[in-house]
């Protein structure tokens, strides 16, 4: 793999500009943690017009429900989830100011669009490989909706962690190029 | 009549809950790297590389491969010459599932289908339950992601579609999946039956180890033919393109109704976890 692109949240458009689909990351500094139920509760927020519990402003969401923290580790296993649950609520968040996701599979053509009038980035980072991801974790405390437990939103502070942009803010798409490389007749 | 008591096995369904999320099995180790070794791309064969030191580090922490660590489904094979004590079987199953993610520290990961309220413990587990000859118990604990599971679908077909018919919706199966299911996956497909028989061959047949043929030679041939199918699709492991789209195929069949052609297709991810207990 080629050098890895270092990634240091909050992001600017011009640290999302320079990124294209199949370039290697490592991410330090803060992730929130959200899944379905925990957008779903954002979402709420908005439609209520009342403040959300944390500023998306050039932040990164990780789509993430860890197991439980074993006594004397910051948190258990803590790879991605399927992002595609979080399609329908992910454009919104882009318009604020969200700047990049990371989870696996493939995202929805209105995120594709939005990524690119929002300049933003989804990220891909290795399913199953949970206690791998685990060591990049440094810090974990819950933020918002603890009654959601493993979907409550969980502020990381991470180290290195590994991922690969899978859609850029140019309409590149690592999981398209990637399966038209390798193709074959059957 | 030999008798065996609830304890026994609450006890081995708790440990095996836990050793399934922590310990790979051995066949999938030799799969992941045989993976590293052959996979054309580089970022795949990176993933097998991220996948062979996430299983070291899980068995050698104790932390789960995965943080989904699934809902549980039991395999339970009952002697009929077996006499359980000391309480209800199916409730003796449950309380090892809710002791074994408990003390174990592995998510719970199920909840009400339409409040979405979990239910703090990760039951109530899948049984199936077995009478067979003898005075053996076996319980095969299988940890079931949501992503994989997410990604599986049952057919009823007209029997003209025949083997054409099947091929095609098992390749489509999995192009559909793409990246979503974490790949390299293992495919398993159950024909015949009926309905819920289909779903259940599908999944029974990922509990086989897994490089070993299958031992009847038709199926064998089927699921090589299949496998180079799927693996023909270009997904590759975690769907950045490669060759290793599967890591396997398994078919499991048996005769079906005479208007009736059912194909399930039961997706598994990589962290093919299972767990056999012989008590």
């Amino acid at each position: 793999m080629t050098d890895a692109v270092k990634l240091l949240p909050p992001l600017t458009d011009a640290d999302v500009l320079r990124l294209t689909a199949g370039d290697a990351v490592l991410v330090s500094g803060v992730l929130y943690t959200a899944r379905d139920a925990a957008h779903k509760r954002l979402m709420d927020l908005l439609a209520a017009g009342q403040p959300l519990p944390v500023d998306l402003q050039g932040q990164i969401l990780y789509y993430v429900g860890p197991s439980p923290a074993p006594p004397g580790r910051v948190i258990g296993a803590a790879g991605p989830t399927t992002a595609s649950r979080m399609d329908a609520y992910t454009p919104t968040l882009l318009g604020l100011g969200l700047k990049a996701m990371i989870g696996k599979g493939k995202r929805s053509a209105e995120v594709l669009a939005a990524l690119q009038s929002h300049r933003a980035v989804y990220l891909g980072a290795t399913g199953g490989a949970g206690a791998l991801i685990s060591r990049c974790i440094r810090e974990a405390r819950v933020v918002a909706f603890p009654d959601l437990g493993p979907e409550a939103v969980h502020r990381l502070v991470v180290e290195d962690f590994p991922a690969i942009v899978i859609n850029d803010c140019h309409g590149g798409d690592l999981y398209e190029e990637g399966r038209r490389r390798y193709a074959r007749p059957a | 009549m030999r008798q065996i008591h609830t304890d026994r096995i609450i006890d081995a369904v708790k440990q095996a809950a836990m050793a399934a999320n922590y310990e790979l099995g051995q066949d999938l180790w030799a799969a992941l790297a045989r993976g590293e070794r052959e996979e054309e791309s580089p970022a795949g064969r990176e993933i097998f590389r991220q996948l062979l030191e996430n299983a070291r580090i899980a068995r050698e922490e104790r932390i789960p491969l995965c943080q989904d660590c699934g809902l549980a489904v039991i395999f339970a094979e009952v002697g009929q010459d077996v006499h359980i004590v000391g309480g209800d079987f199916a409730a003796a199953l449950q309380e090892g599932v809710r002791r074994g993610y408990g003390e174990g520290y592995l998510r719970k990961s199920l909840c009400h289908p339409l409040t979405r309220k979990n239910t703090g413990d990760n039951t109530p587990a899948v049984i199936h339950t077995e009478i067979v000859p003898g005075d053996g118990l076996t319980l095969m604990v299988v940890p079931k992601g949501g992503g994989s599971e997410n990604m599986s679908k049952l057919f009823m077909l007209k029997p003209a579609e025949g083997w054409a018919g099947i091929r095609e919706r098992v390749v489509a199966t999995v192009a559909e999946a793409g990246p979503n299911p974490c790949p390299p996956i293992i495919v398993g497909v159950g024909l015949g039956g009926n309905f819920e028989r289909a779903a259940y061959l599908a999944k029974k047949s990922l509990l086989r180890e897994l490089g070993a043929p299958n031992p009847d030679p038709e199926l064998a041939a089927l699921e090589a033919e299949l496998w180079d199918a799927v693996n023909s699709l270009g997904i590759g492991p975690m769907g950045l393109g490669g060759r290793f789209t599967a890591l396997g195929v398994h078919v499991l069949m048996q005769p079906c109704h005479i208007a009736s052609l059912p194909v399930a297709v039961n997706i598994q991810c990589h962290a093919s976890r299972h767990r056999e207990v012989v008590l």
